[in-house]
């Protein structure tokens, strides 16, 4: 498999990974365990306590560890095979479809956490999959509101010229201006305290996004000014071209690299904006999970020091924002062998 | 020299502007300071509406922004609600722990990033490159957050560093010299957290300027001359690689009161970071207001700094 293919693929897998995650994930993400605390990930075996080999991978049963309070252990009497297709928690898999079938899981009372448990008892992967869903969905969307505003800005800016270049691209300055983190906080502060519903939290995603229209804006914008001089374009006009024509035609497809750079750039930048918002107790509340809110309980010394699959959302963070960095820079190479 | 003189009214106008819009934006918000008040059943209506009228937060959004405006150009910085001061007097303490993190910081980044880079770029395509841009690629990936909780982990475990604020209880009564020890240990962990977070992006900008530069006539032409290597990138390829590495230096002085926010909050120093955020929860206007409007005039005047300097250094921008 070459390169490109392969980043593409992972990019695919992890995004329907996220939005699936219903499916995905063997628990719903709010569900609590208050008797498991910081249970550790539970270890798939193949082999049992006798030595004897299963093909089908099992997890023991887990119990409180007698002689360290907040310790477990593994209870080797009760053995639960994992099984495939499972029925448990009910969960919307896309709007509109109610599922009940998880991709995998075992039997009651018998509890399988690849991921570990968090202070609540919840399932970490579980929590993972579906904090996703709120992570990068708000990083594709602020994207989405950010790209949508400043590829218009830019191209009016750059096709019209005169007074609505100037204004805009002062305008752009001023956005510019501002500390990035401040702004976010600006905007964060505009809305209320405690975001409840999912509605608010999309608002803040998409002022967030909005906010950022600045820097696409300009490059779009700087591109437009270069095409519109172009031969091809004065031929065009002279033939009667209309300007919606022109732009649709023979000046936007100009900018399509720089805007799919810019979205590539600006996805997992993004997705860390929410996760500093949440990180701070600033973004998506509990109980719904987010990578940022799921950090946030490292910053607990006791946590940060002893419970290493809480961390596990800095790796998702982290996979996401390579994938995306391959993926533009792939972009970038394309698109410079195309337009020269 | 007009064009100077203009490049600083716009940055004034811009900072104008700024403070308007974020002054807009907290006005958005539901609820101010004394909503939380509220809440509590002990203090009557009566008693909020009076502290509301006390404290000018009955006047119209113009009147209160005019208020704020002159109190923060006469140096009050406004007035904090949550800390019954002048801003001006909670804020410079804060801001001021916050540069001793980034000054040094700062400048440790640069003096290792300056030879690193150009180090590299003269082994552009060996081993020690690609090594290096595998590593450096994978850096620039790893968010600060991750970044400074790795290394409160690290601290925590090996316990070699103190974690948490500036000072160890009770060093006030230690001597000068024992003071600033500890000073640095506590400081040690989360400066080695901000180079760590912008050293790997600036060995890329530096390494690529410097290879664009060693392509430039000019330097081919020395090379041809013969002029030695150490000669070559002294006199000849620096010069031409500086314009972009001046204008990334004026970002790193314009963000020096932003960049290490997150950090100070994860690793607790006292820093504006954390003040800002427990402002921003308390809705405390004036202080979020005049915190990011220091930020703001930091960014603008890092870019002027970085324009004039390019300005007085590169004959063609004269020109």
């Amino acid at each position: 498999m070459n390169r490109p293919r392969a980043i593409v693929s992972v990019l695919v897998g992890l995004h329907l990974l996220v939005l699936l995650a219903g499916f995905a994930a063997p628990y719903d993400p709010v569900e609590q365990a208050r008797a498991f605390p910081y249970a550790p990930p539970t270890p798939l075996r193949f082999v049992d306590a006798d030595g004897r080999f299963h093909v089908r991978p099992f997890v023991y049963g887990v119990m409180p560890d007698p002689d360290n309070f907040d310790g477990y252990v593994e209870d080797t009497t009760r053995r639960f095979p994992v099984q495939l297709m499972v029925t448990g928690a009910a969960y919307t898999l896309l709007p509109g479809i109610q599922s009940r079938i998880h991709l995998f899981g075992v039997d009651s009372p018998g509890r399988t956490s690849l991921l570990g448990t968090d202070g609540f008892g919840r399932d970490v992967l579980s929590r993972l999959l579906h904090g996703g869903r709120v992570s990068i969905g708000a990083g594709l969307v602020a994207t989405s509101c950010a790209l949508l505003v400043g590829v218009t800005f830019g191209t009016l800016a750059g096709f019209f010229g005169g007074r609505i270049d100037a204004a805009l691209m002062r305008a752009a300055d001023l956005f510019m201006a501002i500390p990035w983190l401040y702004l976010l906080f600006a905007v964060r502060a505009a809305l209320p305290l405690h975001l409840d519903t999912r509605a608010t939290f999309l608002l803040l995603v998409a002022v967030v996004g909005v906010v950022g229209w600045a820097r696409p804006a300009r490059l779009v914008r700087g591109i437009v000014l270069s095409a519109r001089e172009r031969t091809y374009v004065t031929a065009a006009k002279s033939f009667g071209a209309t300007s919606p024509y022109l732009l649709r035609r023979h000046v936007l497809p100009q900018a399509l690299g720089v805007v799919l750079t810019q979205a590539g750039l600006l996805v997992p930048q993004y997705i860390l904006a929410e996760v500093t918002l949440s990180f701070l107790g600033l973004g998506v509340g509990e109980p719904t999970p987010s990578w940022g809110a799921m950090l946030g309980s490292l910053q607990q010394y006791s946590v940060l020091t002893s419970y290493w699959w809480m961390f596990t959302p800095a790796v998702a963070l982290v996979a996401v924002a390579v994938a995306y960095h391959a993926l533009t820079s792939m972009v970038h190479e394309r698109m410079r062998l195309v337009t020269g | 020299m007009t064009a100077v003189a203009r490049r600083i009214g716009s940055s004034v106008v811009t900072l104008f502007a700024v403070s308007v819009f974020s002054f807009a934006l907290l006005e958005l918000a539901p609820g101010d300071f004394f909503t939380e008040l509220r809440m509590d059943t002990r203090v009557s209506t009566q008693a909020v509406d009076a502290l509301r009228e006390q404290y000018g937060l009955t006047q119209s959004p113009a009147v209160r922004y005019w208020l704020w405006l002159q109190s923060f150009v006469a140096g009050d910085l406004g007035f904090s609600l949550a800390h019954r001061a002048p801003v001006s007097s909670v804020i410079w303490e804060r801001a001021g722990n916050t540069l001793l993190l980034t000054v040094p910081a700062m400048l440790l980044t640069w003096t290792l990033a300056l030879p690193l880079g150009v180090w590299i770029a003269r082994r552009k395509n060996q081993w020690v490159d690609r090594v290096s841009s595998g590593v450096t690629s994978t850096l620039v990936a790893l968010p600060d957050l991750l970044v400074a909780m790795l290394l409160l982990l690290l601290a925590l475990r090996t316990g070699l560093f103190p974690t948490g604020g500036m000072y160890t209880p009770g060093a006030e009564d230690l001597g000068t010299g024992a003071r600033i020890r500890d000073l640095i240990s506590h400081a040690f962990l989360p400066l080695c957290a901000l180079v760590a977070t912008a050293l790997p992006a600036l060995v890329r900008h530096v390494r690529a300027s410097v290879i664009e530069a060693a392509q430039a006539p000019a330097v081919l032409a020395a090379r041809g001359h013969g002029i030695s290597h150490s000669r070559i990138t002294l006199r000849y390829v620096l010069p031409l690689a500086a314009n972009p590495l001046v204008s990334l230096a004026g970002l790193s002085i314009a963000t020096l009161l932003s960049a290490s926010l997150l950090i100070e909050v994860v690793m607790s120093w006292p820093g504006l970071g954390p003040l800002v955020v427990e402002a921003l929860l308390a809705k405390d206007v004036h202080l979020v207001l005049s915190a990011s409007m220091l930020a703001s005039a930091l960014l603008v005047a890092g870019n002027l700094a970085a324009d004039l300097t390019l300005y007085v250094v590169d004959p063609r921008i004269r020109a």
